[in-house]
């Protein structure tokens, strides 16, 4: 199944949490919908299932328009990050309820729907809880039945909505693995809502950025991680430093110090210049672009943090490997490995 | 433990018994000294016998003066069977209505966003915050023979006033809040979620609101029903404007338990009157097991 979406906008009040949004998911993947809190990232998913409705802009699954029907004709499976699974309802009860729920002409006898479930808490590893209620539960346990159920339907295309968000670091790490081989076995379109970086780029085949309503960028996690389109992504995806830079006949600017870098094709003004922390190369003093003074150093596992003030002014931390032992007060040079440089 | 053996045999006697004296004041901070105690928990306990357990008490000792036999006769009398039977009438016709209306009520309010919201919301309070007496006058002014409605009526034949139309119609208006007062803060800590999980799995309206909403609510649908119905069974002002004393047709229990305490029919008084006890009885009861499963409802969340 596929899903094109075409220039939608939803409006809350004045507030547009989508403002023009066009995406194109293809059949089979798994796609990440990555950004910020209020970037309208789970407002396009629910406009996907039906339920909620934009105020422009069109939806289609396989060319069909899905905006024609309701969340009930759709035949999508949503998991709520608050898993919403039914609590009055046995585990078995909530995975079954979608197919007890269908009209009487096409609903399977009582024999192949409890076959089906067991099938389902086999296919997530819980059969053993059918008879539990979803308060007896952990978490973990719970989203996996969620899924389950949101799977029982056989939908044409899976929701998810900050599944792991409500869930522990540890029990996120396993799940996130288990999303991963389940959809390699099962593969269904799927679409899942995430503001955690990490998740998206383990996950997904394609992240899709968003900000402010928009997408930002879409493109394979190498892609939007090596080569972010924008300054959001490139501050939003992984740790990056940025110093407002000044362009001019072709040299580049930070205060009064001019930068031996190259800004070819850049309109002359003030600008940003993103570098990841773990690209700045240390070189004894005047070795590169910058220099500064180490303020302290701590380590993080492979890494030692390095907080240097610049002779510019601006005070910036790295990343350096650990082999050559940085001490607070050292004067180094910096010389950016890898650099972009945006308008703005 | 080991600790606190080792620290026996170091320490001299004087020490011990400087901290236990410190541990009592440790205890002191938290309560009264015991002749306070004694003085407040008596205080406590006499005021509570004589004003909730001695009138209970009275009520079922007063029915039963004559014995047995005279209590139940009592009872018999065709003016109590009729006034028995009329609260029972006016009971379920108010506690049916309101049940609708609460769920109507508790299902707009709570999962839907509309304008003028909060006007309903204080509206619907509204029976809680009049005298019941208003309440009643209310209806005399609408559908009394100098009130609005009231020639239209009488052209038609039509009696509200002074008999049973009139009667569940105050007690409706009485009891107005108690279904929609439970059900609302309930509906709305549950949310929507899980009607938007019904309907993306499939379910229709109907079957959302039958498999998922209502189920998730019955415990506090019982809850205000229970509490409606006691008040509709015991409801005494705006009946007493409304039903014009009608003997054997528009008394309902409260009015009658008065006529007859009036009359100095103290054994029929009080024998009507400990039906109406028992009811509050039950009721508290019912009350305290509901309570228990409402609190079960509440799902924890983990995060």
């Amino acid at each position: 199944m596929t899903i094109e979406v075409k220039n939608l906008v939803k409006k809350f009040g004045s507030f547009a949490a989508l403002d023009g949004v066009d995406l194109k998911v293809n059949d089979g993947e798994l796609l990440a919908l990555l950004g910020p809190s209020g970037s309208g990232k789970t407002t396009l998913l629910r406009i996907i299932a039906g339920l909620d409705w934009p105020d422009s802009g069109e939806v289609t699954f396989n060319g069909e328009d899905a905006l024609a029907q309701g969340a009930r004709e759709r035949h999508v499976g949503f998991v709520f990050q608050h898993y919403a699974l039914f609590r009055h309802m046995t585990v078995f009860e909530n995975v079954a309820f979608g197919l007890r729920v269908q009209p009487r002409a096409v609903r399977k006898d009582e024999a192949t729907i409890r076959a089906r479930v067991k099938e389902l808490l086999d296919l997530v590893q819980l059969d053993w809880l059918s008879d539990r209620y979803p308060s007896q539960l952990s978490g973990g346990q719970r989203q996996r039945i969620a899924l389950a159920r949101a799977l029982a339907i056989e939908p044409r295309i899976l929701l998810l909505d900050e599944p792991f968000g409500a869930l522990d670091a540890k029990v996120r790490k396993e799940l996130r693995k288990w999303l991963r081989s389940l959809h390699n076995e099962i593969h269904v379109t799927s679409i899942f809502v995430t503001h955690d970086q990490e998740e998206a780029l383990e996950v997904a085949n394609r992240v899709v950025v968003m900000d402010k309503g928009r997408i930002e960028q879409i493109g394979s996690p190498d892609d939007v991680y090596d080569n972010p389109a924008t300054a959001f992504v490139h501050g939003f995806i992984g740790e990056s430093i940025v110093l407002p830079i000044q362009i001019g006949n072709g040299a580049v600017r930070l205060g009064d110090r001019q930068l031996d870098l190259a800004a070819e094709g850049i309109a002359p003004g003030a600008s940003k210049l993103f570098v990841r922390r773990h690209d700045m190369l240390v070189g004894p003093p005047g070795s590169g672009a910058f220099e500064g003074a180490v303020q302290h150093v701590r380590n993080f596992g492979p890494v030692q943090r390095a907080e240097v003030a610049l002779s510019g002014g601006e005070t910036i931390e790295i990343d350096a490997p650990r082999d050559k032992e940085l001490r607070a007060g050292d004067t180094i040079g910096l010389k950016p490995r890898r650099y972009r440089i945006f308008a703005g | 433990m080991t600790m606190q053996i080792a620290d026996s045999v170091s320490l001299s006697a004087s020490d011990s018994k400087a901290r236990a004296q410190a541990a009592a004041a440790r205890n002191n901070l938290r309560t009264e000294p015991r002749p306070v105690r004694i003085a407040i928990i008596t205080l406590a306990v006499l005021f509570l016998t004589v004003f909730v357990v001695l009138p209970l008490v009275v009520v079922f000792a007063q029915a039963f003066s004559r014995g047995i036999l005279a209590y139940f006769a009592a009872l018999a009398e065709p003016e109590a069977m009729a006034a028995i039977k009329l609260t029972l009438i006016v009971a379920a016709i108010s506690v049916g209505l309101n049940l609708v209306f609460g769920l109507v009520a508790g299902w707009a309010i709570a999962k839907f966003e509309f304008p003028g919201k909060t006007v309903l919301i204080t509206l619907i309070d509204l029976p809680f915050s009049v005298s019941p007496v208003i309440s009643g006058l209310v209806f005399v002014l609408l559908f009394g023979a100098q009130g609005y409605f009231g020639s239209w009526l009488r052209e038609h034949d039509i009696q509200i006033l002074f008999a049973v139309p009139g009667i569940a119609l105050a007690t409706t208006f009485v009891t107005f809040p108690f279904v929609a007062r439970a059900l609302i803060p309930l509906m709305q800590e549950q949310g929507t979620q899980e009607e938007e999980a019904a309907i993306s799995l499939g379910a229709s309206g109907l079957q959302t609101f039958f498999r998922v909403t209502l189920p998730n609510i019955k415990w506090g649908v019982l809850y205000g029903v229970l509490l409606c119905n006691a008040r509709a069974m015991g409801e005494f002002g705006a009946v007493s404007v409304v039903s014009g004393h009608i003997r054997g047709e528009t008394n309902t229990m409260p009015l009658l338990v008065e006529i007859l305490y009036n009359e100095y029919q103290f054994v029929a008084a009080f024998a009507i009157a400990s039906l109406l006890a028992m009811l509050a009885l039950i009721t508290l009861i019912a009350k305290t097991v509901l309570e228990r499963h409402l609190d079960e409802g509440h799902e924890p969340r983990d995060h």
